[in-house]
């Protein structure tokens, strides 16, 4: 598996992360370290292992399907880059 | 009492309750310290006015009869925890200008129990490294130099500013947090003890999530005592953290009997790497005749995927790390990027993640994108997720063969020189090549000074303990701690 530059470029596209075009190459090739690193998995038989979803054996707890927390608008927005009239504010989304 | 930063939380605690000392005496002595110490880069964002109140309130619970053992003890805070009203940026320019309106529960518990938080401690950038080289805040420096060298290394990472403050007596111990080996690495770096509880033992409510199925937050101290309180005051169930474990904590100190006597000590044949310095080797094998004469019954043992065990760790993590990256867009927090005319939305998510993450950062983001991308989810990811189920099942085999924990060199080197070229992010990886199968797995491990390499150099070996455990894994360290009589202090030149 070697990862070429149009593929670096579609995976900075989904990360939606900018990487400059000259950048690329370079990317693919630490890309393809990595990945060559991780290749070592393709060894082992994994046939009848179950992927491992917890990783110490526990049911999620429940509880009440109440609203537990609220009214704390000027704290969520306390922090927000650009928020306006109580809104958290971006640029235009709908033509 | 001269040098107030230099003591033991025990130390201290005892001194408190006899009047010997006060809150606000040893924090202003940490406080000193700190204020001479830029050069380890270890506080990012120092609090002594806050530190000084708390130190305060401390006193009076002290004297009112009403003080935990943490109550009135000056720590650090690693900037992954969330601290209400101080900036906590997990040292990314992304999170610049953060201040989050609430506690994290692990410093909330401390704060709590009256310790009085001294700053934010420096890491890697959202704990993705192991040198402490990719922070913003620039690098955390190790206190310790090889032999007369005049080098700076590397405090490890990536709680590095952790593990710098309290080997440099700037604080009586830290938190750190510890995803493949973040905590017990720099710990053995540094010649101070490093706890990773099992995963589920401290809430990881209000910190900055890197890789959640693997993160754990534990203690940074210079006894393993002080782990044993530390960790205790950290621990236990909160309801904000779905995996957060619902079981009791016991008194971890009341179990520090230093008999091990009957305890079978595991020592696994795959940890035994080519190119391991000698002093490693050596120290591994003395560490285990300390035992042994302790009473202990040391016993080969094998982990066979050991090996992969690395590989999975860069599928797991930067796949669960893509994911709870993915908040990080500039619309409800943090940095958001100038825009040009005529910019959407989506240029925005990418200038701002592109100018606000770090390389190693952006790097396994995008790893992490491309493994759960279509087309490749199971060629890795859930293969990564099988192969983590069989290295579990071999910690699972021996702990049920008898074995009571499990020694290990902590790290394949001591720290080494900051700013050394690293072409290969590979090479930089293989540094938690022993301390990753425990996260992998949600096991327990403790990393104890025990020698000094011939530059003079701490290292320092790990025990794993089974799920839970915690007590008797500590009283395990405790009983190495007793044998190695590690009291070597780095000289000051700071």
């Amino acid at each position: 598996m070697s990862i070429d530059i149009e593929t670096a470029a579609r995976v900075a596209k989904l990360a939606r992360i900018k990487v400059e075009e000259e950048d690329l190459p370079a990317l693919a090739g630490e890309f393809n370290a990595i990945l060559g690193f991780i290749e070592q998995l393709q060894e082992l038989n994994v046939d009848d292992v179950e992927p491992m979803t917890s990783v110490t054996p526990m049911r999620l707890k429940r509880r009440e399907d109440v609203v537990t927390d609220g009214n704390q608008q000027a704290k969520v927005l306390a922090n927000a880059p650009d928020a306006r009239e109580g809104f958290f504010a971006v640029p235009k989304v709908v033509e | 009492m001269s040098d107030l930063n230099k003591l033991t939380i025990a130390e201290a605690r005892d001194a408190l309750r006899k009047g010997e000392t006060t809150s606000v005496a040893l924090t202003e002595a940490c406080l000193a310290a700190i204020d001479g110490a830029d050069a380890l880069g270890a506080f990012a964002h120092k609090t002594p006015e806050l530190a000084l109140e708390r130190a305060k309130a401390a006193d009076a619970r002290v004297a009112a009869g009403d003080a935990p053992d943490m109550c009135g003890i000056p720590v650090g805070i690693k900037d992954l925890f969330c601290t209400e009203g101080v900036p906590s940026q997990a040292a990314s320019k992304i999170l610049e200008g953060f201040l989050p309106q609430y506690e994290s529960t692990v410093s909330g518990q401390l704060k709590d129990a009256g310790a009085v938080m001294l700053g934010k401690l420096n890491m890697d950038e959202f704990a993705m490294g192991s040198s402490n080289e990719t922070s913003v805040y620039g690098n955390a420096v190790n206190p310790w130099k090889a032999g007369n060298g005049d080098d700076l290394l590397t405090p490890g990472g990536s709680s590095g500013g952790s593990a710098s403050a309290v080997a440099a007596d700037l604080c009586l111990a830290a938190t750190g947090t510890d995803t493949g080996g973040s905590i017990r690495q720099p710990a053995a770096f540094t010649g101070t003890v490093g706890l990773k509880p099992t995963y589920g033992r401290c809430s990881r409510w209000g910190i900055v999530a890197f890789a959640s199925s693997l993160d754990q937050a534990g203690p940074m101290t210079k006894t393993v005592r002080d782990a044993a309180i530390m960790g205790r005051a950290m621990m236990g169930h909160d309801p904000k953290d779905s995996t957060s474990a619902d079981l009791a904590v016991p008194d971890f100190e009341a179990m520090l009997t230093g008999d091990i006597r009957g305890k079978v000590i595991g020592i696994p044949k795959e940890y035994r790497m080519d190119g391991m310095p000698e002093e490693i080797e050596k120290l591994w094998h003395q560490g285990a005749e300390m035992l042994k004469d302790a009473g202990a019954e040391i016993r080969d043992i094998s982990l066979p995927h050991t090996k992969y065990a690395l590989p999975t760790y860069y599928v797991i993590a930067p796949a669960e790390a893509s994911s709870n990256l993915a908040r990080y867009d500039g619309v409800r927090f943090g940095h958001r990027a100038k825009l040009a005319q005529g910019d959407g939305i989506t240029e925005m998510y990418e200038k701002t993640r592109a100018e606000g993450f770090g390389p190693e950062v952006k790097r396994r983001v995008m790893v992490g994108t491309y493994v759960l991308s279509a087309g490749f989810y199971d060629a890795y990811y859930n293969r990564a997720r099988k192969v983590r189920a069989l290295i579990k099942k071999d910690f699972d085999d021996v702990f049920a063969a008898g074995v009571d924990s499990i020694l290990t060199p902590a790290t394949p080197s001591a720290a080494f020189e900051l700013g050394k070229e690293v072409s290969d992010p590979v090479e930089m990886y293989l540094n938690d090549v022993f301390t990753v199968t425990v996260n992998l797995a949600g096991l327990p491990g403790v990393a104890v000074p025990t020698g000094l390499d011939r530059q003079g150099l701490p290292l320092g070996l790990q025990l794993i303990g089974r799920p839970w455990e915690e007590g008797d894994l500590l009283n395990t360290a405790y009983a190495l701690e007793n044998a190695a009589q590690f009291v070597a202090k780095p000289a000051k030149w700071w």
